[in-house]
């Protein structure tokens, strides 16, 4: 009996080890990046409209249409936003998350959200997936924007109310930013913390009507406490893209 | 055995009728052509599909669904399901992927420049000129059960903008022009005076003469780290509206190519050599010149008339927060000209289109539809949204229009002086408008002639050299990242593309196979008789 005990609790712990390696990177060194590819120290240091060239990793993909694909990455020192890289649809199949590209374009900055643009990309060896970070404490702080466009996650925040619908009620989301749009548009909603009131988003094309988060914040009520994960998308301010939205534990 | 034969004469025949429908099928797809019914079947329930754009604006929402309601209270047997865009493209592309499933909506809001596109197929789109004058259902007809315009109530230069191959393919729905939001107050901080007509070269002037900073970084005009004083939404615009006020060639009416002409390489030089000191950017690299205009970045804004209404540091909608808005004057203008004697502007703004359908009922629903969304009370209330102006005589003149113009500055929402400002600068210079040619690929052509202007820009910032090899070599790239060259010249006009004689080769197997077929049905028949006259003998 001993030794099967043995026997499960070691199988156990092989396991929770493999799963692991799903999350979080293959292993928690500091990206190593290859000759002529910039650290993200050098990245976030170079000028707009210069070239640059990063080795980054797929953590989401946006859309892609006309061989061009917008995409979330990041390393493990920060992330980067490729918008409209060209990409075939079948080379957009092969950006599953994780992977890793190395990517040559230019760094631009569009309504205060810096990205890479008309960039092309390869893909290399090596796999990696952030865990998202917490950057609650940091929402009303100017140093927020050096984590733009990472997966972060923001905890035990308020819903506000989003604006009101036709009937003169307050609504918890808006389909688009004034309630112009329908089922199957962006969402809109407010949460606040501490006194301030943040304008979040589930982004249409990231997270379509069929996904749990669109769901989620259908169903949120003024007022609900909850926890979300997303991208810290910036245009004119903070406008994180939520990917996930769930009660406050 | 007669039904074997029977089925041998049908399966022969039927695969001579697949032969004969193979070979007319080269060249053309579709349905049927509309054919006008005698009367609306009003015991039958119709259900259609009304794909509309929005400036994702709540008003124009609640205007189409309050259209929808009141238009179903009147045919109480139409039900009008409404999808909303907010992106010309976005219904562009959808129609397209659905022109292949035969699953396009009923009624759409759409481009003339796109309905050239999905004019590939023959029959989709629905001609609407015979509609027009229908005695009982066309414009103004006996059988309409509203009050909406005659055909003669819809302003000519608009209707006429729906005209192309020979059809008319749809019908004005609002129109727009560009208008120059400008910053009076820093216009007259650096020393100039605003000219009754606005010249390329005064826009260019101001604009460099707002890029001086101090020892800072801070520019002198506006004391903030960032100036862009002239920011263009919509470089296609900007390129078809510089050619046309030069006169220079961008395309004839069927679908010669004159994009990449001289005149266009000096406009580049000019363009390119205020992005290289910062004083000029556009939309798609910088962000909405509303968003700079309002935060007092931005001197010139060149946008729509229909984005009047995010202009100006009143402007009841805003991208960008309070306490970044900066206190201005704001005054909206014509487009800059080469000759301002005879100014030339664009003039655009949605059309409808009607899709063909199998039923021809259903298609008489979807016009009766589209003529409610140019009934006054619609015209009216979309156009008061925006710097828009209506289609229609009728309403254009009505009291209501006429109260709504005469109250601008009387609030700054249903009657914000920009948004009217914007709307009369269209009403005064309808004549000066003009549109391209439409034709199959001049969707393509549009956007080629705004990538231009964008690469241009691009490589100035980026630190390189726009000379005549860069230009040579920028043509060649818009042209194939366009498929230019793959526009056929001769029928470029929207609509069934002739393609000729058949192949000699296709001739040849189409004839050999018709003719094996006569042989087994001649054998089959030979074989036939064969049998009758030996059962006879056997009698």
């Amino acid at each position: 009996m001993k030794k099967l005990k043995l026997l499960l609790l070691t199988l156990s712990l092989m396991l929770v080890c493999t799963g692991c390696g799903s999350k979080g990177g293959e292993d928690n060194e500091a990206d190593v990046k290859s000759e002529g590819v910039m650290t993200y120290e050098e990245y976030a240091a170079a000028a707009l409209d210069s070239e640059v060239v990063v080795e980054t990793y797929v953590q989401a993909k946006q859309s892609w249409w006309d061989n061009k694909a917008t995409v979330y990455t990041q390393d493990k020192d920060g992330a980067y936003f490729l918008y409209n890289m060209a990409c075939s649809e079948e080379d957009y199949a092969k950006l599953t998350q994780g992977t890793k590209i190395k990517v040559t374009g230019y760094k631009a900055e569009w309504s205060g959200e810096v990205e890479i643009i008309d960039a092309t990309f390869e893909i290399e060896e090596g796999n990696y997936v952030a865990e998202p970070e917490d950057v609650t404490a940091l929402l009303a702080s100017e140093d927020l924007i050096k984590h733009q466009n990472k997966f972060v996650a923001f905890k035990g925040m308020t819903v506000e109310a989003a604006g009101k619908d036709d009937a003169g009620n307050e609504v918890a989301y808006l389909y688009s930013w004034d309630g112009s749009g329908q089922d199957g548009d962006d969402l809109y909603f407010n949460v606040s913390l501490d006194g301030n009131t943040y304008t979040f988003t589930v982004e249409s094309y990231l997270c379509d009507n069929t996904t749990d988060v669109y769901s989620a914040v259908k169903n949120l009520k003024i007022g609900d406490k909850i926890d979300m994960e997303g991208f810290l998308y910036w245009y004119e301010g903070v406008n994180p893209h939520i990917t996930s939205v769930t009660a406050a534990k | 055995m007669k039904k074997n034969l029977f089925s041998k004469v049908l399966l022969s025949c039927l695969l001579a009728s697949g032969l004969l429908l193979l070979s007319g099928c080269h060249g053309s797809k579709g349905m049927h052509a509309f054919e006008t019914p005698e009367t609306f079947d009003t015991s039958k329930n119709y259900e259609i599909t009304f794909w509309a754009k929005n400036d994702t604006n709540k008003t124009q929402t609640a205007i189409y669904e309050q259209a929808i309601k009141d238009f179903e209270s009147i045919y109480p047997n139409i039900k009008v399901n409404l999808r909303l865009y907010t992106d010309y493209g976005k219904i562009y592309n959808d129609v397209i992927t659905n022109i292949s499933t035969n699953t396009t909506p009923n009624v759409c809001i759409t481009y003339p420049d796109h309905i050239a596109t999905y004019l590939s197929g023959s029959n989709l789109v629905v001609p609407l000129e015979d509609l027009f004058t229908d005695e009982k259902y066309g414009l103004g007809g006996s059988e309409v059960q509203f009050d909406g315009p005659a055909v003669d109530e819809i302003i000519p230069q608009f209707l006429d903008e729906c005209s192309f191959n020979g059809h008319y393919y749809a019908v004005p729905y609002m129109r727009s022009t560009e208008a120059c939001y400008i910053n009076k107050t820093y216009v007259e901080a650096l020393g100039y005076t605003l000219p009754e007509k606005l010249t390329w070269d005064f826009v260019w002037e101001v604009s460099e003469a707002a890029m001086k900073q101090d020892d800072n970084g801070n520019y002198l005009v506006n004391g903030q780290k960032v100036m862009i004083p002239f920011i263009y939404k919509s470089t296609d615009n900007m390129m078809i509206q510089m050619l046309k006020q030069k006169a220079a060639g961008y395309s004839t009416a069927d679908g010669e190519v004159q994009l990449f002409n001289d005149t266009t390489k000096d406009l580049l030089y000019m363009i390119s050599e205020h992005a290289r000191t910062g004083a000029f950017s556009t939309f798609k690299i910088s962000s909405y010149p509303a968003n700079f205009l309002n935060a007092g970045q931005c001197i010139f804004a060149i946008d729509s008339t229909a984005g009047a209404t995010w202009m100006g540091t009143n402007a009841p909608l805003c991208d960008i927060s309070e306490d970044k808005i900066v206190t201005f004057e704001t005054v909206v203008m014509p487009i800059p000209q080469f000759n301002p004697e005879t100014p030339q502007m664009i003039s655009q703004g949605p059309s409808i289109c009607i899709f063909n359908k199998s039923d021809a009922q259903e298609v008489l629903a979807s016009w009766l539809f589209t003529q409610y969304l140019l009934t006054n009370d619609v015209q009216i209330a979309y156009s008061e949204t925006e710097g828009y102006v209506p289609v229609t005589s009728k309403a254009q003149q009505s009291a209501a229009y006429q109260d709504y113009l005469s109250r601008a500055g009387e609030d700054n929402s249903t009657y914000y002086e920009i948004k009217i400002k914007a709307a009369q600068l269209l009403l005064e210079h309808v004549d000066d408008t003009f549109v391209t040619a439409v034709f199959n690929g001049s969707t393509s052509l549009r956007d080629a002639a705004g990538q231009l202007i964008e690469n241009t820009v691009k490589s100035v910032r980026r630190g390189q050299t726009v000379d005549d090899a860069y230009i040579e070599k920028l043509y060649g790239d818009v042209t194939s990242l366009y498929r230019l060259d793959q526009l056929n010249s001769q029928t470029g006009i929207a609509g069934q593309k002739d393609l000729g004689a058949l192949p000699k080769t296709s001739v040849i197997l189409l004839s050999t196979l018709g003719i094996t077929w006569i042989l087994i049905i001649l054998y089959v028949l030979l074989q036939y008789l064969k049998k009758k006259k030996n059962e006879k003998k056997s009698y």
